[in-house]
């Protein structure tokens, strides 16, 4: 990124990447990576929206359409969304808090490599006999009687890649608690900061349990455990607790972040600062301290008895209190405000309706009596994609044209970023509003197809053309980066021309420093005050210029995550008697991996400094 | 401040966990970490008492003809003993008296030692009763929690012995002074998750 000054081999930037510990390059790796995922997981939908089209459709069977829900699922979730989320909070967050890079630079560099190919070895299972074909809950009673190695690919899989996530949750707490700059007070933090902060709280929270539930079904799949069958006494409802214990903190783990990113967008194209800051702060701590009280909403089926049902459909209506607080928030920032229409803006402006709907649609969910009837519907499915699409994907995508400045010094075209809008907009409602219609009438989730003249066929065909249109959007999304990436000039700094918070104030292309001297904050939206006092630098400093340290690249952590993708595939292939090599790959793997835990344990790592003489010259900003 | 610089007692300072920004980090990261590995072990804890005693119909083995107390309570006593040998480590770690701190890091290794020979022995013994990972659900749940802790014990002895030979030419400085702390922040957490495993699994378990 701030390597204009000399252009490297491509050799040698590819071992630069491999290598990095820099969290503005994790930032383009989890960028890259999740994209590659999203397209993946896209791929998927269109083949189910396909599939759905008409009905009796044979495009695909029933046995590849289980395969492919499950696998759009978990890769939507899991692979696409958590880590592109992960690459604005990488490249963000260190900015806004003024530091020069994150607590664990290099457990951060690990975080990815794990979700990396945690995510390609779960996608390898296409190639290695089958994908998964439970569904992205995976429960016990189908996944225990799932043939083929199917569920392995996911367990294991998912295990790898949640390692990762539990790091870099982590990471960021302490980034955050530890590494603010000087009068960056908790109460002063930006939004994406505070909600990065709670949504790694709830990571560290909601992905033990998730761990341990994994750890269960690969004992039971692959040595002889009896956790979920109940002819030896296990119970498979545990399975159902411990992935929702997991599974409902994860849908705010996502959607926090991009409410944060809504409140940076908001405030800068309103030109107001952000209405109740104090309340939206408390609104997300409550939200994620709820989010950890409800997941049995989930399963108001299963039979766990009234009164239990009845606490966690209050607890979940309780949720809509402070959600109510930040959708009211938002308004009132814009209220009175002189708003710029600019592309992050539209989706902001259209993130607010959509979420809205999927959020009542949730509360309708919540009585539990009402649940009864829309459970396993299409209802559902419209509900979770109206909160994910139209919660988190729009952000993503608006962060996408927000935050692409910081990261790459170009501005995406603002012409072609509406268009991507209209249609990506436009199309999400067509195919996910109707489904709610579908889902009343009775059509069930998860079916590969369905009879004709049962009033489903328009409905679905219409859904599918809204697919396409999605599709399009993105596909303009792609055009628009490429071009900017060929044609794009430098954009400097600020240059939607209100930035507001640090990571803004920052001269373009950003040092690998960040910051030649450590910033002083004087107030919530920091760089915003500078301006409005006339300081052309946009900053006051906390130092003089002095020695920086800096930690050094390192390739261990690749190495690790080899050693357990190794492993992975021993401990799958274990149970079967004619790959005798599958114990000989799960001891090397596990040996490859604590080998390499070894060497960074004994080998001191010190990082080096950047001096003072070469900060003067700015020779450390372009090595 | 230069990590490896050299300290006399006398200016050694009083938090040298925390004296340098990688310190800090360390600490807060590792307090941070052991709320999730609460959350694992609080986890493992509520599948042992969903599945205690459960099992293929007419299994014979319940908690009650199994454990006995005797040998859980010695391992109680060696691991709560082992608990405050690290704390002797610490309280001379932060005195600058490296010597001692070796010598205390070695007891809790061999009580520690002791602890994971006695639950191979209670494992093995089980085992040959017929009482297997794969016999029930109970011993499914049980083996998963008792061994989740006795691998979290041979972590916490290798690590401390890693520190100690890697340190043992050079003696403390701030950039080992946090290593050694975390790594007793980790024993501790071992000892106090066994406490809760001594309760739930051995003490409510013989209860009739």
């Amino acid at each position: 990124m701030s390597s204009t000054a000399k252009k490297k081999g491509f050799g040698a930037t590819i071992w630069d990447y491999l290598t990095t510990v820099d969290h503005k390059k994790i930032a383009i790796l989890y960028l890259l990576a999740g994209t590659l995922f999203f397209v993946i997981g896209g791929i998927e939908a269109m083949l189910i929206r396909i599939q759905l089209a008409k009905p009796d459709n044979d495009f695909v069977s029933a046995g590849l359409f289980n395969e492919i829900i499950t696998m759009h699922g978990t890769t939507m979730i899991f692979l696409a969304a958590m880590p592109l989320l992960f690459a604005f909070m990488n490249a963000v967050v260190p900015l806004q808090i003024g530091a020069r890079d994150v607590a664990f630079p290099f457990l951060n560099s690990l975080g990815f490599w794990l979700f990396f190919w945690g995510g390609i070895f779960l996608n390898l299972s296409w190639f290695l006999g089958g994908a998964p074909d439970a569904g992205w809950t995976s429960y016990a009673s189908l996944s225990l009687a799932s043939a083929g190695h199917g569920i392995d690919f996911y367990a294991v899989g998912l295990q790898i890649a949640g390692a990762g996530t539990l790091i870099s949750g982590i990471n960021f707490i302490v980034t955050i608690v530890n590494m603010r700059a000087p009068g960056m007070t908790f109460m002063r933090m930006p939004l994406m900061t505070w909600t990065t902060f709670i949504a790694s709280a709830l990571i560290l929270f909601a992905f033990p349990p998730l761990t341990i539930g994994l750890f269960f079904l690969i004992f039971d799949r692959m040595f002889g455990s009896n956790f979920f069958d109940h002819t030896m006494g296990g119970n498979t409802i545990i399975w159902e607790h411990l992935f929702w214990i997991f599974g409902h903190p994860e849908v705010y783990i996502l959607v926090l972040p991009a409410f944060g990113i809504y409140s940076e967008i908001i405030p800068v194209f309103a030109r107001k600062r952000l209405f109740g800051y104090s309340s939206m702060v408390f609104a997300t701590i409550l939200i994620g301290f709820l989010g950890f009280m409800v997941w049995a909403h989930h399963m108001f089926t299963v039979g766990l008895g009234a009164t239990a049902n009845a606490i966690f459909a209050i607890a979940t209506m309780a949720i809509a209190v402070p959600t109510g607080m930040k959708v009211f928030n938002w308004l009132c920032t814009m209220w009175g405000g002189s708003i710029k229409v600019t592309t992050p803006m539209l989706y902001a402006l259209g993130f607010i309706p959509s979420f809205v709907a999927g959020g009542v649609t949730g509360v309708m969910q919540a009585a539990a009596p009402v649940d009864y009837q829309l459970h396993d519907s299409y209802f559902i499915v419209a509900h979770f994609h109206y909160v994910i699409v139209g919660g988190i994907v729009l952000a993503l995508l608006a962060a996408t044209h927000f935050y692409w400045p910081i990261m790459f010094n170009r501005m995406l075209n603002e012409t072609l970023g509406k268009i991507t809008f209209v249609f990506f907009f436009i199309g999400f409602h067509l195919t996910f509003f109707i489904q709610h219609f579908l889902g009343l009438m009775g059509m069930p989730r998860r079916v590969f197809t369905y009879l004709p003249n049962q009033g489903l066929d328009t409905f679905n065909l219409i859904s599918t053309v809204g697919a396409f249109f999605m599709a399009i959007g993105v596909i303009l999304l792609v055009i628009n980066v490429i071009i900017t990436s060929i044609k794009g000039q430098p954009c400097g700094r600020d240059p939607w021309g209100d930035g507001r918070t640090l990571e803004w104030a920052i001269p373009q292309p950003i040092p690998f420093y960040n910051f030649k001297q450590t910033p002083l904050v004087r107030g919530l939206d920091t760089f915003w005050i500078e301006k409005m006092e006339g300081n052309k630098e946009g900053m006051s400093y906390a130092e003089p210029i002095s020695d920086i340290h800096m930690p050094n690249n390192s390739f261990i952590p690749f190495v690790m995550v080899i050693g357990l993708f190794v492993a992975g595939f021993g401990a799958l292939y274990n149970q079967d008697a004619d790959k005798p090599w599958s114990l000989v790959a799960l001891i090397v793997g596990l040996a490859i991996t604590l080998g390499a835990m070894i060497v960074r344990s004994l080998k001191d790592d010190l990082g080096y400094h950047i001096h003072k003489e070469d900060l003067l010259n700015d020779k450390g900003g372009n090595e | 401040m230069n990590l490896k610089s050299k300290f006399t007692p006398q200016s050694w300072p009083e938090h040298p966990e925390l004296s340098t920004a990688e310190g800090k980090n360390k600490v807060v990261g590792f307090w941070i970490f052991l709320g999730g590995e609460t959350v694992l072990f609080a986890t493992l804890f509520a599948t042992f008492l969903a599945l205690k005693n459960k099992g293929p119909s007419g299994m014979e083995f319940t908690t009650q003809n199994l454990f006995e107390l005797p040998l859980a309570f010695i391992m109680t006593m060696l691991l709560l003993t082992s608990s405050l040998t690290s704390v002797y480590a610490m309280y001379h770690m932060k005195n600058y008296n490296f010597k001692g701190m070796q010598a205390w890091l070695a007891i809790t290794v061999l009580l520690g030692l002791g602890f994971l020979g006695l639950e191979i022995y209670e494992f093995t013994h089980y085992v040959h009763e017929g009482f297997t990972f794969s016999q029930s659900a109970f011993g499914s749940s049980f083996y998963t929690l008792v061994g989740t802790h006795g691998l979290h014990v041979v972590i916490g002895l290798a690590w401390i012995v890693l520190l100690m030979v890697r340190n043992a030419g050079r003696g403390l400085n701030l950039y080992n002074a946090p290593k050694y702390f975390i790594a007793s922040l980790y024993w501790h957490f071992i000892d106090v998750v066994w406490v809760f495993i001594f309760t739930v699994v051995y003490l409510m378990g013989v209860i009739k």
